[in-house]
């Protein structure tokens, strides 16, 4: 347990990717079975553990302490979890500090304990563990580590255990279950690789790289088909062998989320497709915007009412298995004419194809990806007619060409040191926009950015932030932002929503710093009036 | 005599009327009588100053030869007479040099233990109990929350990440006075010899330490200045924990930032302000050290000064001790 603990501890402060999964994998490495798959299967989301209300792990608390006391600890400490681990003080006769539990035996004591004895078993294993032993144990039982690791994240450090491809992960992960013994079996070459229980997995896909410079010039239109890139979520759609399943591009199971899908995919096969919400081409009705989409997202479970408002449906990029035949070493064109077989047969509400954009020259096709006739539409595709489906992001098979970023100028209000590299750099950004309130011109922050940049660039921001500082709320500066005085830069975002959670009403997406407007005073920023015009896909300007 | 006219606060700090002295004033006074060397407890400009030889030491490293007029060194356990009041130091354990003063009068003793610690210290004198009247105590980490974990282990998890991450220069922020040669002294105990690369800040208080008789092992400064900058990879930089806010930080390959200090056991306090790997290292008392020391010592009556006065008020009170907060000003809470 303490090892796990000690790891969750560093994964939480640790900021840069490649660090985190160095201590993941050493974790991986230096821990046996079942501890070790018991951990991935925290980390990555797929432990089913009996929560423990808060409430009672107060009265354990209680039982031994002053309530005023433990008051102004929690009044301090501000989480209840980390709280109670630091102020537990274990019964005279627990254990010797050195003893250890392993991470499995108490996941299994937690599974196989009865209702009423769940408070007990609490109390004892609190008092066999040291503080941060206790903050892991606590999260885990109260349901929400938060250590800033994805599960994808996960699996990577999983498969650089025995140096493989994490798409090699990802296709045998949901035929597994937590200790993940045969995985890690595997990995150490210990064991054969897994078969796959459910033939419904998860296969890794296929990605584009984005059009450079000069990448086509020397490319054929001819060998090129182009589809619009729609503005939703890139999905898998699978049912093999009786099992269907609904997943994220990053192989997350969202079947749960979306039981309108999973029930009118009465089709065998795999689709690869964008998952988007509204009327699909066949029924004629318009495709919704991505905060629409975002209704459905991250759910759990979804009511009746939501599946009415928020309609959800497929649009078929690509075909991988044909029935239970395995087709990706076919060429694009091939797989399309299935793709469009496939989609023709099934339910008109819950699927369509992504139509082709006919062009016969670059310049043609830039015209249109500047200019695509449906606000949801977000750039161009472009896919080599003869290309097998191959997984991961290689160059030349596909290209994305994005339209044209929304873009405007924005004055710097407060600066945040940044992480790792850049923790002596005020490299975090909060950057605002003119409105009006009580009755004169004031600003109002609209997003936050910390990349965009160049190091040359946040050498001048880093400079102007420690140069005009106005006040400081722990790691935070608020900055000199006046009308005649102040910093403007050139935001570049993706799009735009309406959103409650922010004083301005509405919130970026992918806000970068593009631009240092030097030449710009305040008073030449824009306003708040300018971006919510932007909202629900108004042109950028 | 009333405890609470023999020494009483006052805005320049506590005050000893019978004796005409203050403990640690926080303004310019006649005559000062001084725990120990950090900045918030001495401070320059007084006429005449009491204190350790080495706290007497500590003051000129830091505020130059004229930091007072006079000084006089008091030697551990000396009873020494001012005016009306009788006065001795006792070892502190917070820092070089640190002492507690016990102040005595008509048969009443008070004793100010400044900033102490109880846990064993290899570049300071252990704490020394002194029986007393009142007990005048600090209250940095005075919540429950605080268990100040084995120092070794914090040692230990720093040892970790230098072999796990070779390629990054390990940045310790540690306070230039006690934290910092403590923090060496105990990477030398755990046998790391590689030399340790310290800020300008460290130094003349380092090699003070050295002609103390404390062996820091090999020191050599973190400049730029004619060496590589792949020097520092996979090495031990340690610096004030201002100093890693700073431009001087940039010279490093990918620093982990670190810092030693007690405020790293609550886990927001690290992530706020950017600490990567946080070492639970405190010249301070934990919340069982203070419990345990009031119960040791026994006194009739506990005063609590800097810190977390109202939980160590509210404890004492349920033991049924009388205790009392002193609101002094002027002492840094964040003392670490």
């Amino acid at each position: 347990m303490r090892a796990f603990a000690e790891l969750l501890d560093r994964l939480v402060l640790t900021p840069q990717r490649n660090a985190k999964i160095r201590l993941l994998t050493d974790y991986f490495k230096a821990t046996p079975d079942p501890d070790r798959g018991y951990a991935l299967a925290a980390i990555a989301g797929t432990l089913d553990l009996k929560a423990v209300k808060p409430a009672i792990l107060r009265e354990l608390v209680m039982e031994r302490m002053d309530e005023v006391l433990f008051r102004y600890s929690y009044d301090y400490v501000g989480d209840l979890a980390e709280t109670i681990s630091l102020v537990w003080e274990p019964a005279a006769d627990a254990r010797s500090p050195e003893y250890d539990l392993s991470l499995g035996g108490i996941i299994h004591r937690l599974q196989s304990v009865g209702r009423s004895e769940v408070r007990g078993l609490v109390r004892s294993l609190l008092d066999q563990m040291d503080s941060s032993s206790r903050y892991a144990f606590l999260k885990l039982v109260t349901g929400g580590l938060r250590i800033g690791v994805s599960a994808r994240l996960a699996k990577q450090a999983v498969a650089d255990v025995g140096g493989r491809e994490i798409a090699d992960v990802e296709t045998l992960w949901h035929g597994l279950s937590p200790p993940y013994t045969q995985l890690f079996q595997w990995l150490e070459g210990k064991s054969e690789k897994p078969a796959l229980t459910t033939p419904a997995v998860f296969h890794a896909v296929m990605l584009a790289t984005p059009v450079g410079d000069n990448d086509l010039a020397g490319l054929d239109p001819a060998d090129f088909a182009a589809e619009w890139k729609w503005d939703g979520i890139r999905v898998q759609l699978a049912n093999l062998g009786g099992t269907r399943r609904l997943y994220s591009r990053s192989g997350d199971d969202i079947s749960g989320a979306f039981p309108d899908i999973l029930e009118s995919a009465d089709f065998e096969g795999v689709i690869d497709g964008e998952l988007l919400v509204g009327g699909t081409s066949r029924t004629n009705r318009a495709t919704r915007t991505f905060s629409d989409l975002q209704q459905r997202l991250n759910r759990k479970t979804v009511s009746s009412k939501m599946l009415e408002d928020y309609p959800a449906f497929v649009r078929g990029y690509d075909l991988l298995f044909s029935g239970a035949t395995d087709i990706r070493a076919d060429s694009y064109l091939a797989r399309r004419q299935k793709l469009a077989n496939l989609v023709e047969a099934a339910s008109p509400a819950h699927f369509d194809l992504s139509p082709l954009v006919p062009f016969s020259s670059w310049e043609e096709l830039d015209r249109l990806r500047s200019d695509p006739p449906d606000p949801v539409i977000e750039g161009i595709m472009l896919k080599r007619l003869d290309s097998p489906y191959t997984s991961g992001r290689a160059k030349g098979p596909w290209f994305k060409w994005k339209r044209n970023p929304y873009n405007i100028d924005a004055v710097l209000m407060y600066a945040q040191r940044g992480h790792g590299k850049r923790s002596s750099y005020y490299s975090d950004f909060t950057f605002g926009v003119w409105t009006e309130g009580d009755g004169k011109d004031m600003l109002v922050p609209v997003g936050k950015a910390y990349f965009g940049f160049t190091d040359a660039e946040l050498e001048v921001l880093d400079r102007f932030v420690r140069n005009n500082t106005i006040e400081r709320f722990g790691p935070v500066r608020s900055v000199r932002a006046e009308a005649d005085f102040g910093f403007v830069v050139e935001v570049a975002f993706e799009g735009i929503n309406r959103s409650g959670r922010h004083k301005s009403g509405v919130a970026m997406r992918f806000p970068r710093i593009s631009r240092l407007r030097l030449d710009k005073l305040p008073r030449d920023a824009d306003r708040l009036e300018t971006l919510i015009a932007m909202i629900d896909g108004g042109k950028p300007v | 005599m009333k405890p609470d006219t023999l020494l009483f606060p006052t805005p320049k700090g506590l005050f000893c009327e019978v004796g005409q002295f203050y403990v640690d004033p926080v303004q310019p006074v006649e005559r000062a009588l001084i725990t120990h060397g950090h900045a918030d407890h001495a401070r320059s400009g007084h006429t005449h100053v009491l204190a350790t030889r080495e706290t007497l030491d500590i003051m000129r490293i830091r505020y130059g030869e004229d930091f007072c007029e006079s000084e006089q060194v008091a030697s551990l356990g000396e009873r020494l007479t001012i005016n009306g009041a009788t006065v001795s130091f006792h070892p502190a354990g917070h820092v070089l040099g640190s002492a507690q003063i016990a102040v005595e009068a008509q048969g009443t003793r008070i004793v100010v233990s400044g900033d102490y610690k109880r846990r064993r210290d290899p570049t300071c004198l252990p704490f020394e109990p002194v029986s007393c009247d009142v007990f005048i105590t600090e209250a940095t980490f005075g919540l429950p929350v605080f268990h100040h974990p084995d120092d070794r282990h914090e040692i230990a998890k720093l040892l970790t990440s230098l072999r796990q991450f070779p390629e990054r220069a390990h940045l310790v922020g540690a306070y230039a006075l006690g934290k910092a040669q403590r923090v060496i002294a105990l990477l030398r105990e755990a046998g790391h010899d590689a030399p340790i690369y310290i800020h300008g800040a460290l130094v003349k208080l380092c090699d003070y330490y050295r002609t103390q008789g404390y062996d820091l092992g090999d020191l050599r400064p973190a400049t730029i200045a004619g060496q590589d900058r792949q020097a520092f990879a996979g090495a031990v930089v340690i610096g004030p924990p201002s100093a890693f806010a700073d431009k001087w930080a940039r010279r490093f390959p990918d620093p982990v930032s670190i810092f030693a200090s007690g405020w790293m056991l609550v886990r927001q306090r690290a992530k706020q302000r950017g600490v990567e790997l946080p070492m639970i290292v405190s010249d301070h008392c934990d919340w069982a050290e203070l419990t345990q020391t009031i119960r040791e010592i026994a006194p009739s009556q506990v005063w609590v000064t800097h810190g977390r006065e109202e939980a160590l008020v509210r404890w004492c009170e349920l033991q049924g001790i009388d205790a009392r907060p002193l609101h002094l000003v002027g002492y840094d809470d964040e003392g670490e």
